[in-house]
């Protein structure tokens, strides 16, 4: 079984690197809505300062959202989906592989850009390591429960917009603790407990998100 | 081995089939005849697992296949209309993963040996989007020759878009995986004959009821 999840995500991640321009358009994405705010807003240090750590998350969330159409829709349109259904491996098992490469190649590039972004809002050094670690708890999280609406969108005519409405609203716990994070150091209390509760999140995410998102993958071939 | 009682399918509002028993044992071939949109893929989405029928079941060894689920899954070859080709990848990568997904390894030799038998290996190493859809259809099928031990096939329409060497060479591989005891399913609209010694037929007839 471990044999088939590794190759699972091999897999994936052979396709993403010969399929390079899905993944930069994401990326140029995320770079361009979170430029966008210094210009919009004006250059006020303190403003930019305050609404920093929420442009970067909210942009993030966009960015891995955008991002969430491609995890089944590929597979399902050519059928490998199917023999996923079929296979000797669990489904649920198969879902966490590939959510798992999604964020790996969706997902972690955004975190890694993040402090270079932070830097055109003139957000402190010493919080760009809180800023990186929120969203290294946050968007796996959001990787995870996205797949629940994506296997549940999964053929529908319209499922883009149809799947930012169902999965938007799941996202504000994590984007509510994963900005507040940046605050609460701000405020000289420490993120800590913000990012545990993140991680707990994240850990409940895991847990459970993927076999939600194979039992509506069944549904879905029904 | 493969026992389905009182199944009904239902698309839309029309009952394709109802009531509708069969058994199929190791070493016995079935073929699902009947005329488009008379539910053949229906049929044989059912028998694998994909489909749940509105009303009757279907047993593994005497177990419903909805509970025995991976144990179950891990006995089936299921080639379906879709090839399950990835267009970025190469023949031998697709073949590769698809063995992946079902738990059988192939040594690099073995999957070689397998895109030989269909008359693919010249095409290994180059991505499967310059490949025809003929060319597509053999990589799918190229699973069969690396599953000998698997003692259910279920393949819906096998022979769309192959050539005369390639039907040959299918029907061999049925042919021979029938021999060895194994109970392959199939629906097809090229009559042939492929050699068995049980050989069944459901005629599922004109579709429109």
């Amino acid at each position: 079984m471990l044999e088939t999840l590794r190759w699972v995500v091999y897999r994936d991640l052979l396709l993403a690197m010969r399929r390079r321009s899905d993944v930069l358009t994401i990326l140029l994405f995320f770079v361009i809505v979170v430029s966008l705010f210094p210009l919009g807003v004006g250059p006020e240090p303190a403003m930019l300062r305050t609404i920093a750590p929420g442009v970067i998350w909210v942009a993030a969330l966009l960015a891995s959202m955008l991002a969430l159409g491609r995890v089944f829709a590929l597979d399902h349109a050519d059928g490998t989906l199917e023999q996923m259904l079929l296979g000797a491996t669990p489904l649920g098992a198969i879902v966490a592989a590939k959510v798992l490469a999604h964020w790996v190649v969706t997902g972690l590039p955004l975190v890694l850009l993040a402090p270079v972004l932070a830097l055109q809002f003139d957000l402190p050094q010493q919080f760009l390591g809180d800023l990186m670690l929120s969203l290294l708890l946050g968007t796996p999280a959001l990787s995870l429960i996205g797949a629940i609406g994506a296997a549940l969108t999964l053929g529908l005519r319209g499922g883009g917009a149809l799947l930012a409405l169902l999965v938007l609203p799941l996202y504000i716990p994590v984007l509510v603790v994963g900005a507040g994070a940046l605050d609460a150091a701000a405020a000289g209390l420490g993120a800590g407990a913000h990012l545990l509760l993140l991680g707990a999140f994240l850990v409940m995410a895991g847990a459970f998100a993927p076999w939600v998102a194979a039992v509506a993958l069944r549904i879905a071939h029904e | 081995m493969l026992d389905a009682a009182g199944l009904r399918c239902v698309r839309g509002e029309r009952t394709l089939f109802s009531g509708l028993d069969l058994t199929l044992r190791g070493g016995e071939l079935l073929r699902i005849a009947g005329a488009n949109g008379s539910g053949k893929t229906s049929l044989l989405r059912m028998l694998c697992g994909l489909l749940a029928p509105v009303e009757g079941s279907v047993r593994w060894q005497g177990e419903d296949i909805r509970r025995l689920r991976e144990a179950f899954w891990s006995q089936l070859v299921y080639v379906g209309h879709a090839n399950a080709i990835k267009d970025d990848l190469t023949a031998a990568e697709n073949l590769a993963i698809s063995c992946a997904l079902h738990g059988q390894g192939g040594t690099a030799r073995q999957l070689r040996a397998a895109l030989e038998r269909l008359g693919v290996a010249a095409s290994e190493r180059e991505p499967a989007r310059v490949l025809s859809q003929g060319q597509r259809r053999r990589v799918a099928l190229a699973r069969l020759a690396l599953s000998p031990q698997a003692p259910l096939w279920i393949l819906d329409e096998p022979f769309t878009a192959l050539d005369a060497g390639a039907v040959a060479i299918v029907r061999e591989l049925i042919a021979e995986r029938v021999a060895r005891g194994a109970a392959v399913a199939y629906t097809t609209h090229v009559e042939l004959d492929i050699a068995a010694a049980v050989a069944l037929r459901i005629d599922l007839g004109a579709g429109l009821r």
